[in-house]
């Protein structure tokens, strides 16, 4: 989907939006985003800090004047990374998931410059002003407080745990919910059982790299036959380095596409829930108006009668757009998840390729030693 | 010490020779120099027989056949490329400070010529002993003539409740001439081996022989067989001790001495045995055994050998050394088997998670992939299984018998430490008898001269049977351990490239879980 069209406010092309850079000072990280101008071949470089994106989130979420502005399915935007401690993994992994496991910046850098593409391309989203604000004015908006939008996380209160639950009118939504509910929450299990194969995997690497280092200090020169078992011990210390860093190289294929495309699917799930529930909010508050309206004494009545017709206009709006959405969501995220596992499997097939190459190299090169 | 090993180092002839041969046999150490010769002075006299092989005919005498045994792992394609190698490196090293003009002698008799797949040409062998000898263990090694390969197999329950117990059967496939058949199978069970042990400890430690140690007893382990828990973990423990005690029987037999032993030869084929009882841990014998070991223990402590053999000092204080290295690398080896085993249980819950969401997807394409992709995940589950048995049988196995093996070599050098202290004794009570003697003559006593007289005599001989025995165990030692270990270098030069094999193996497997799921992954729509 392009960006552009004649009311479009996106000066820049969609698909040129990159992160190239990251500084990290202190606590504050630093990203540098570029992008293609569209009339032109001038490319644009902005810094911005990750208040500066959540300031993005929050003047898309508080639009006014977009007609079924809560049946948008919101990209999701990732967790605000923290800086990277050693002991911080247990408590930077339940807030990043995947992201907090690379060691570098890489997998989350993707996934923030995934987050304004999706945002650019989507044919409503792409309009807003503050978009491209953020990509291309030089001075951060940060500063600048946007007014408080009208949704937050879905809380688990009781409250609305039993609006979620709320019978449908429509069949197609209904299924939507049910199917939504039940992908996001394997989803997210599948996410986390991944993050649990890749720290074991680098708890291998771990133990593989001990090991190698103990190996070298049974080096002794003292003899012909200290020489020889010193010999065969370098070269284990080196089949088990090969080993290790086959490891180090699985565990990252596995975080930096199928983690990362586990995560974004995950989270999409959620925004879609959130999204489905805000149409619910609004089916609720609809049969809430039309019983008072039905309760309502006859000089009330008129006044109710109006409102009931706006809530309903709203609710009619919210749903066509949720329609639209969903459906563009399905053949996405489909795409999506396709490239993940294509990308996740041509990676880990030529890591296991090179892997293999490398032991037959050692294997190879030991026969000889040994039989000479 | 197992696989394709074994070479049985001639038996010393009974020839004046021989010092000659002892003092190149030994000198593979660089560090080794003049002092050899002052421990050797006094070896002249007597020929050292091989002390295990008592009245075992004519076969194994001195000037007899060597004994070639090539003990052979089941699952070991490794063959005797690798010896050719220590061998050459072990011919560099010599350093003859002795090299008489009979250095040449022809330890082998007639048999030697029976052996000549590999002709050794004249040229070759060079005025020394151990060329010789190195020259002909090449020789064993190319040829194949005698063989004797053993597997431990078919574990079985016998009975019920805590009176049950595991029985092994052991097949033997040989052929050397000292056994009644060419194959022959027996039962037995652990305290078999353990009896074994005990039998070979009692006669040939004392002469410095390196003991291979039987693998160890487990309570915990044999309390679930018996009890009768089918889970896979008693099923673990069954196969490791299976594995662990062919190792135990491939080893015993590559010792030459232990070889020719006849207790030996019964285990292996004797049908029935008798139930060897003393191996239990609260029974007499095994208190017995435990306070000894106390004993062997605060000696240890008290008593400092005069050791004037560097080498020797040396070798034991790298043995020491070794140990706690093995230990180090056992313990990282273990670790890593752990961690591997916990990635095989994450990779299956994960495979779980992805079929669900395979189950619940509606775009049929995706849905497949997404099975597929947990197939994928079960199979490098089991990919990872293997992998961790890998890594335990093959190193950490290896790595945890050698710690046990270097404990029997410092026993060894203890054994050495109490025949030295028996000399010791018996010096100073020969000296205390002298003492005697001379107070008799001082106090003009004749009718107890005599018995002074007498007590020295019987003395004296003692003290130079005990010194005699010394430098034998003192030879034997230095032997044993310049065999433990070019078998030490060779066992791990061997166990690397099957566990190299192991990893290429699964590696490949691996490639092909790849390549199948790649079609399916780009075949969604």
């Amino acid at each position: 989907m392009e960006g552009s069209s004649a009311e479009s406010a996106l000066s820049v092309s969609a698909d040129s939006i990159r992160i190239t850079d990251l500084t990290q000072d202190g606590d504050v990280l630093t990203f540098a985003i570029t992008s293609q101008k569209l009339n032109s071949s001038a490319g644009v470089c902005v810094f911005r800090a990750y208040e500066d994106f959540e300031w993005l989130q929050q003047s898309l979420f508080s639009q006014e004047n977009v007609p079924g502005l809560q049946g948008i399915i919101f990209p999701p935007l990732p967790p605000k990374a923290l800086p990277l401690q050693s002991n911080m993994q247990t408590k930077a992994l339940k807030q990043l998931g995947f992201l907090a496991l690379g060691q570098d910046w890489q997998g989350y850098c993707k996934a923030l410059e995934f987050y304004l593409q999706q945002v650019a391309t989507h044919p409503t989203l792409c309009k807003c002003k503050a978009l491209d604000s953020f990509l291309i004015n030089s001075e951060s908006p940060g500063k600048q407080r946007g007014r408080k939008g009208i949704f937050n996380r879905l809380s688990q209160a009781v409250e609305e745990m039993r609006k979620e639950s709320h019978k449908d009118v429509d069949n197609f939504f209904q299924n939507e919910r049910n199917k939504n509910t039940n992908i996001a929450a394997l989803s997210k299990v599948a996410t986390e059982k991944l993050i649990d194969v890749v720290m074991t995997e680098q708890k291998l690497a771990l133990a593989c790299g001990h090991f190698s280092t103990s190996l070298h200090l049974c080096v002794n020169q003292d003899d012909a036959a200290a020489v020889a078992f010193s010999k065969v011990c370098l070269k284990l210390s080196d089949i088990i380095e090969a080993v290790k860093q086959n490891f180090e190289k699985v565990a990252s294929n596995n975080l930096t596409t199928l983690g990362l495309g586990l995560d974004l699917e995950s989270r999409y799930q959620e925004a879609e829930k959130e999204m489905l529930f805000r149409r619910t909010c609004k089916l609720i508050e609809l049969e809430t108006v039309k019983k008072s309206t039905e309760k309502a004494k006859a000089n009330k009545r008129e006044v109710m009668e109006e409102f009931q017709k706006a809530v309903e206009k709203e609710f009619s709006l919210i749903s066509s757009v949720a329609k639209e959405e969903i459906e563009r969501f399905h053949s996405s995220r489909v795409n999506v998840l396709k490239n993940v596992l294509i990308g996740w499997c041509e990676q880990q097939l030529n890591t296991a390729k090179e892997c293999a190459e490398l032991y037959s190299q050692h294997l190879e090169a030991c026969r000889n030693m040994y039989s000479e | 010490m197992s696989g394709s090993c074994g070479r049985n180092p001639p038996p010393f002839p009974e020839n004046e020779d021989q010092e000659a041969e002892l003092d190149t046999r030994v000198l593979d150490s660089d560090e080794y120099d003049d002092e050899g010769e002052d421990i050797f002075t006094g070896a002249r006299s007597k020929p050292i027989t091989p002390t295990s092989a008592p009245d075992e005919g004519d076969i194994f005498s001195e000037e007899g056949s060597y004994i070639r045994t090539d003990v052979h792992h089941a699952t070991n394609g490794l063959h005797s490329d690798e010896e050719l190698d220590l061998f050459t490196e072990a011919t560099v090293e010599l350093t003859l400070t002795n090299t008489t003009s009979q250095g040449r002698r022809e330890i082998i008799g007639p048999t030697a010529s029976a052996c000549n797949t590999t002709p050794v040409p004249n040229s070759i062998l060079k005025p020394s002993i151990v060329t010789k000898t190195m020259e002909e263990l090449e020789e064993e090694e190319s040829g194949d003539h005698f063989e004797l390969n053993i597997a431990v197999t078919n574990p079985e329950k016998i009975g019920d409740g805590m009176n049950a117990y595991m029985s092994y059967k052991v097949s033997t496939q040989t052929t050397l001439p000292i056994f009644l058949n060419k194959t022959f199978t027996v039962r037995r069970r652990f305290s078999d081996f353990l009896g074994l042990y005990e039998k070979m400890s009692a006669k040939h430690s004392l002469l410095g022989c390196i003991i291979p140690p039987p693998p160890q007893k487990s309570v915990v382990g044999m309390t679930k067989v018996k009890v009768g828990k089918e889970d896979s973990s008693s099923a673990e423990f069954v196969e490791k001790r299976r594995a662990a005690l062919e190792r135990y029987l491939q080893r015993v037999v590559a010792h030459p001495s232990l070889l020719q032993d006849p207790d030996v030869r019964e285990f292996l084929e004797r049908d029935e045995l008798p139930r060897a009882v003393n191996t239990q841990t609260l029974s007499g014998p095994g208190l017995l055994k435990m306070i000894n070991r106390a004993s062997d223990a605060v000696n240890k402590m008290t008593i400092k050998m005069n050791e004037s053999d560097n080498w020797l000092e040396s070798k034991l204080q790298e043995v020491e050394n070794e140990e706690q290295l093995l230990r180090r690398l056992h313990a990282a080896v273990d670790s890593l088997v752990n961690h591997r085993k916990e990635l095989c249980s994450n990779t299956a819950v994960f495979s779980k998670s992805v079929a669900m969401l395979g189950s619940v997807e509606e775009n049929s394409a995706l849905s497949r992939a997404l099975s597929q992709l947990a197939e994928v995940e079960d199979k490098m589950e089991q990919l990872h299984q293997q992998q961790a048995f890998s890594d335990f049988f093959i190193l950490a196995e290896l790595l945890a018998d050698y710690v046990r093996l270097l404990g029997a070599v410092r026993c060894c050098f203890e054994q050495r430490m109490k025949v030295w202290q028996r000399l010791q004794e018996a010096q100073s009570t020969l000296q205390k008898k002298r003492e005697a003697e001379a107070k008799l003559l001082w106090a003009n006593k004749p009718e107890k001269l005599q018995q002074a007289k007498d007590d020295i005599n019987e003395w004296e001989s003692k003290v130079s049977q005990y010194e005699r025995d010394l430098e034998r165990v003192t030879c034997t030692v230095r032997k044993e351990v310049l065999r433990f270990e070019k078998e030490k270098a060779r066992d791990f030069k061997q166990h690397i490239v099957k566990y190299l094999e192991s990893l290429l193996h699964t590696q490949h497997r691996l490639v092909k879980c790849w390549e199948a799921f790649l079609p399916e992954a780009k075949a969604i729509a």
